[in-house]
């Protein structure tokens, strides 16, 4: 394998005289195991059934606890979104108790 | 299992103490995840990891394990073989084509030192604030990415007359089938530029994985987006990208700056491209306590590959304002660091700091406004206590 190597460098730095010394691209398989949303979760409130049954399918909570307070107007756009560009199947009284629980929980007037 | 037990089991790091960013609801767990030091966690499905802005006050090259990250779908492979990888190169091409990363090592090499900067970068500090990743300042990054010329993997799958844009995808998928995979477009003259590489080494190693290991796309000069992770597919069209990430996400105004009026609608949109210039002090930060004296100044700054002419500095709420000495430039793409000394006797003051790039573009007071939260570059200021 080494020897391999040092023998398709050689060829490479023949072949492509001048082209800047690098490293060869990786071979390794490289794995990892992401930590899903262990410590994150919606905060509780009327509604957070929804939110974690449809939100939770695509993203962790975080993508709506670190937004800045959202009026009812946004968070209704926010789901919309949602459900019209990425797809979420929420059915429409679902939607209205999620936006009510988000304006509620992560809301402002 | 509790949750540190599976924290440690899946390789990431007990959450430590919360870091609070200087925006309204900017508490933030700081985590190592996989191949990471611990970061900012703006989420962790899909990760997207803040870099700490501490991190650009050491070297240019930004370390690859304090690199931030920022993936759009959750179904990122968490296991990749860098030696069964392929890119398809298929489309509007004489040649379709399948490259390993062996390919990829009997081409000419390339090398390029280049910013990858997300779009919303310093999105929480929109006012008004606006939907979407509240970063701070720290969805950037300066490596050193090693690979091969798009151009070259073009030519030799060799583009039809037809060929317009050029799409990519990665290994990168949506949970549910109907959300629009992610997949980027640039026009032919821009995919064919002399610094857009394939890339499978960032600062002289390995990419992270969530980085986008074994290889990504470097498109020097322009937003991150472009930046497609874990390179997968080049699909050459003869037309203009109509996907959802082209056509409806990462578009701004078709004004000048990208900015509007808060609030507004119907204007018409781009798809969002190079960066507008930035700098920023490295060793202050606002609020801080300085002691009286002669107080070292240093930072960086950076645009869009035009390359940074002059830094200036004010120590006075920009009533006057000082040249800044340049450090040599790692090209033109790269962080620019720049150090400055100031005789500061004791008072509170407002340090600003302000770059004009070489093609004539500096740093204004004007905040940009648009809906989607992109392109700021406001001049920073820091509010700091000398006693």
């Amino acid at each position: 394998m080494i020897s391999r190597s040092i023998a398709y460098l050689a060829l490479a730095g023949a072949v492509f005289a001048g082209a800047v010394a690098a490293a060869p691209p990786p071979k390794a398989a490289v794995t990892i195991s992401l930590p899903g949303d262990a410590g994150f979760a919606f905060k509780p409130g009327s509604g957070v059934e929804g939110a974690q049954r449809y939100c939770l399918t695509c993203h962790s909570s975080a993508y709506v606890s670190t937004q800045p307070p959202l009026t009812k107007t946004q968070w209704t756009a926010e789901v919309t979104k949602m459900r019209k560009a990425y797809g979420a199947a929420i059915p429409d009284d679902a939607a209205s108790a999620i936006v009510d629980y988000l304006t509620a929980t992560y809301g402002k007037s | 299992m509790n949750r540190l037990e599976f924290l440690a089991s899946a390789g990431a790091a007990a959450l430590t103490p919360d870091v609070t960013l200087p925006m309204e609801n900017g508490v933030r767990p700081i985590a190592a995840f996989p191949q990471k030091r611990p970061l900012i966690v703006l989420s962790p499905r899909p990760p997207q990891l803040e870099t700490p802005f501490d991190v650009f006050d050491g070297d240019a090259l930004t370390p690859n394990d304090a690199f931030f990250v920022r993936w759009h779908l959750a179904a990122i492979p968490q296991s990749v073989d860098a030696a069964s990888h392929r890119i398809a190169v298929t489309g509007a091409v004489e040649r379709p084509l399948s490259l390993s990363l062996d390919d990829l090592a009997k081409m000419p090499t390339a090398e390029v030192v280049a910013i990858n900067q997300c779009s919303g970068n310093s999105r929480g500090f929109f006012a008004p604030r606006v939907p979407g990743g509240q970063w701070a300042n720290g969805a950037m990054g300066n490596a050193r990415w090693t690979g091969v010329r798009l151009r070259d993997v073009l030519d030799r799958a060799g583009l039809k007359a037809s060929a317009k844009q050029v799409q990519f995808n990665g290994l990168e998928k949506p949970v549910l089938a109907v959300t629009p995979a992610f997949k980027k477009s640039l026009d032919v003259d821009v995919a064919r530029g002399d610094d857009v590489i394939v890339a499978y080494l960032m600062n002289g190693r390995p990419l992270p994985l969530l980085n986008g290991y074994p290889v990504r796309l470097v498109v020097p000069g322009w937003y991150a987006t472009y930046w497609v992770k874990m390179l997968s597919g080049i699909t050459v069209l003869d037309r203009d990208d109509d996907n959802f990430w082209m056509k409806t996400a990462y578009r701004i105004p078709a004004t000048p700056n990208a900015s509007v009026e808060p609030g507004a609608t119907g204007f018409a949109t781009v798809p969002i491209g190079k960066m507008n210039v930035r700098s920023f002090a490295t060793n202050v930060a606002d609020g801080a306590s300085l002691a009286a004296g002669t107080i070292a100044l240093r930072g960086i700054a950076f645009d869009g590959g035009s390359g940074i002419a002059r830094v200036e500095f004010s120590t006075d709420a920009q009533a006057t304002w000082h040249e800044a000495a340049l450090e040599p430039e790692m090209g033109k793409y790269g962080f620019r660091r720049w150090n400055a000394r100031w005789d500061a006797k004791p008072g509170t003051y407002a340090i600003a700091v302000r770059a004009t790039a070489n093609d004539g573009s500096v740093q204004s007071n004007a905040s940009i406004w648009n809906p989607g939260g992109y392109m700021r570059n406001t001049i920073e200021t820091y509010k700091v206590t000398v006693a």
